[in-house]
């Protein structure tokens, strides 16, 4: 196989640096609002002290679980020895930095004290998952700012593979320590299962590769270099098996609930008459986010069709997003069963019924800035950093690949 | 620096010494001094030997009273918090912080009324405390949980844990409060079983007080843990219940007639 040459992304500097300004500009209008927020308080988002979480942590939990699955190709390349992945596998790394980062920045900006952010980084407690988290987070800049450098520098090349391993560990425990944030909440029906773990890492797997093809599309048309077709299909067929994976792992996520007599009112409630939910759910999750991504990717009428594959991709991430939304939102909006078998009659602080959310324009501006951090981060890496093959047209000897 | 010195550089030395050591000094000295303050703290500080709890009669719970709601909010300064302008009633309800509040219930079967405040249930294996990044959410030897809002970040992972939604969190600018309860814009609070009473050697809170006051005495105050108290006898004789028992959290507040 040819040698593979990796350059710093060189378009045209009006091009490059108008999208960086406009990337800016969406980052501003993000911290404006973040400056809203925090200087008015809460009161001015959708937020309540029945949805205590609202649409940042839905950006920022999306960017999180993305950014691990985007260190998969990179794995793939190290860890089970691709060698069509290996090439993307610095492009792979930098852009599940950037994911990371800018779902941090949504989380800690949303914090009710993000001027103590200082504390978090200094005041343990150990039981916590969101300590684990913390501590994970800045484990994986690390290793993979290491995996990276062992990647880019001939004279630490050595320590690839121990670090590709490395890596692929953490990030399992990362998105494991994701989806804990919310299987361990006992007090809440929709949460409190252990599949909610691994569900989260097969979800990372299907957001991150849908992430990565979209900004590896993009990279490429930008520097005006050749993207073969055969790395995308097989881009394309990885991506088919994790949006059907995450599908299968939703099912049995909801089929165990309808089981459970104690879940039926829950299950109710997002499946059926949850109103916005369930139309999430079905419409979002099932439908726009796999359902018609499979048929984009497995149809053979779009077998070579760039486009369907990127708009697979764009899909699988809205639906993504949306089936977030629906475990993160829906899940707090359906009511504690405080009292089983007893109906509220009255509660002057909303007992028993379905708490409202209606997220306000200031928390989306917060959440889209998170992206436009993640996407000027690889863009600046990618101009800095000899991150991507100058070409990846597709190998000659294709029984090797 | 002296020029008549053939030995500048010791004197630049002993200066480059002198200023990194009291450098040092300054940054250490405050950590020393809080130190030294907390330990004086902690000397005199609560002890195991007490568990506070409360036992509430549902039977005696009134109808239509809510004195132990006004009396929490008047005790703690939450009827000091304003409305922002411009927020509406419904964003209010839900935003406004609420130590604790009245329910009432009615059973799917039997069609039973029962009315009962609720409030945190002070948990011996309290959620909050488990998942709080920053350990701000606590539990005192004597069983209180409460939040220390010198290091709460207001990340809300405790009210998402909480069982029993007894958490609030502050969504507006706080213009007045009381010294016993402080209060601050971005953080997490909830009933802490007017801990400053207790602290003063006082044994009521607020709500037992109004509720006795009004003729009810639905609840009881007292050391779960001395079997001369009042609340421990109660508890003794009559059969009472955990919200949420088949958590195992073990709640310094229980329930009769539920």
């Amino acid at each position: 196989m040819k040698k593979t040459h990796y350059s710093e992304l060189w378009c045209s500097s009006p091009r490059f640096w108008g999208g960086l300004t406009f990337l800016a500009f969406i980052i501003l209008l993000g911290l404006g609002a973040t400056y809203y927020m925090e200087h008015q308080g809460h009161w001015v988002t959708g937020m309540s002290n029945q949805v205590v979480w609202g649409l940042p942590h839905v950006f920022a939990i999306f960017m999180i679980v993305a950014a691990s699955g985007a260190l998969n190709v990179a794995s793939i390349g190290s860890v089970f020895g691709g060698p069509m992945y290996k090439p993307l596998g610095r492009f792979s790394a930098l852009l599940a930095i950037g994911l990371l980062a800018g779902g941090l920045m949504v989380l800690v900006l949303d914090l009710g004290r993000p001027d103590r952010l200082v504390v978090a980084m200094t005041t343990f407690n150990l039981k916590s998952i969101f300590t684990w988290n913390i501590l994970l987070y800045t484990g994986f800049f690390v290793i993979v700012g290491l995996y990276i450098w062992t990647m880019i520098d001939r004279k630490v090349n050595k320590y690839y593979q121990v670090t590709g391993y490395l890596a692929f560990f953490w990030r399992l425990v990362l998105t494991t320590g994701t989806g804990s944030i919310f299987g361990f909440l006992v007090a809440r029906e929709a949460y409190d299962a252990a599949i909610l773990a691994p569900m989260f890492i097969i979800m990372s797997f299907s957001f991150g590769l849908a992430f990565f093809i979209i900004t590896l599309i993009s990279a490429y048309w930008w520097a005006g270099r050749t993207l073969g077709e055969l790395r995308l299909a097989k881009l394309k067929h990885l991506l088919g098996v994790f949006v059907g994976a995450v599908l299968y792992f939703s099912m049995v996520y909801h089929l165990t609930n309808l089981y459970i007599t104690q879940h039926h009112g829950v299950e109710r409630f997002i499946l059926l008459d949850g109103g916005v939910y369930s139309l999430m759910f079905w419409l979002g999750h099932v439908l726009i986010g796999s359902i018609i991504p499979l048929f984009l990717i497995y149809s053979p009428a779009f077998a070579s069709s760039r486009f369907a594959i990127g708009a697979a991709s764009v899909l699988v991430l809205m639906g993504g997003f949306l089936q977030l939304y629906v475990i993160v939102i829906g899940g707090q909006a359906f009511p504690m069963n405080m009292f089983p078998g007893k109906e509220v009659v009255t509660s002057e602080f909303l007992d028993g019924v379905v708490a409202s959310y209606i997220p306000t324009t200031a928390e989306g501006l917060l959440g889209i800035a998170g992206i436009a951090v993640a996407m000027t981060m690889v863009a600046v890496g990618s101009r800095m950093l000899k991150v991507l093959p100058e070409n990846l047209e597709d190998p000659k000897d294709l029984e090797h690949a | 620096m002296s020029n008549k010195d053939d030995r500048p550089d010791m004197k630049r030395r002993e200066f480059i010494g002198k200023t990194v050591l009291a450098a040092g000094a300054a940054s250490v000295a405050p950590g020393v001094l809080l130190t030294v303050a907390k330990a004086g703290g902690e000397s005199r500080g609560v002890s195991s030997d007490v568990r506070y709890g409360l036992l509430i009669d549902t039977n005696k719970c009134a109808d239509d009273c809510t004195a132990c709601v006004d009396a929490c909010n008047r005790e703690n300064g939450i009827d000091l918090v304003e409305r922002p302008k411009g927020q509406s009633d419904d964003d209010w309800n839900a935003q406004r912080p609420q130590w604790i509040r009245k329910v009432q219930l009615k059973d799917k079967q039997t069609g039973e009324i029962t009315n009962l405040p609720m409030m945190c249930q002070h948990c011996e294996f309290p959620p909050c405390v488990d998942v709080c990044p920053t350990g701000a959410s606590f539990k005192r030897a004597d069983g209180i949980v409460m939040v220390d809002r010198h290091t709460c970040i207001g990340c809300r992972y405790c009210m998402m844990a909480c069982p029993y939604k007894a958490r609030s969190f502050i969504h507006q600018n706080v213009a007045q409060q009381l010294v016993n309860a402080p209060r601050g814009k971005g953080c997490v609070e909830s009933c802490n079983l007017c801990v400053h009473r207790i602290d003063a050697g006082d044994m009521t809170t607020a709500c037992q007080e109004a509720c006795e006051k009004d003729g009810h005495q639905a609840i009881v105050f007292g050391d779960l843990k001395d079997p001369d108290s009042k609340l421990a006898k109660l508890l003794k004789t009559k059969s009472s219940r955990q919200i949420r028992a088949d958590l195992e959290l073990n709640t310094g507040v229980r329930y009769t007639n539920v």
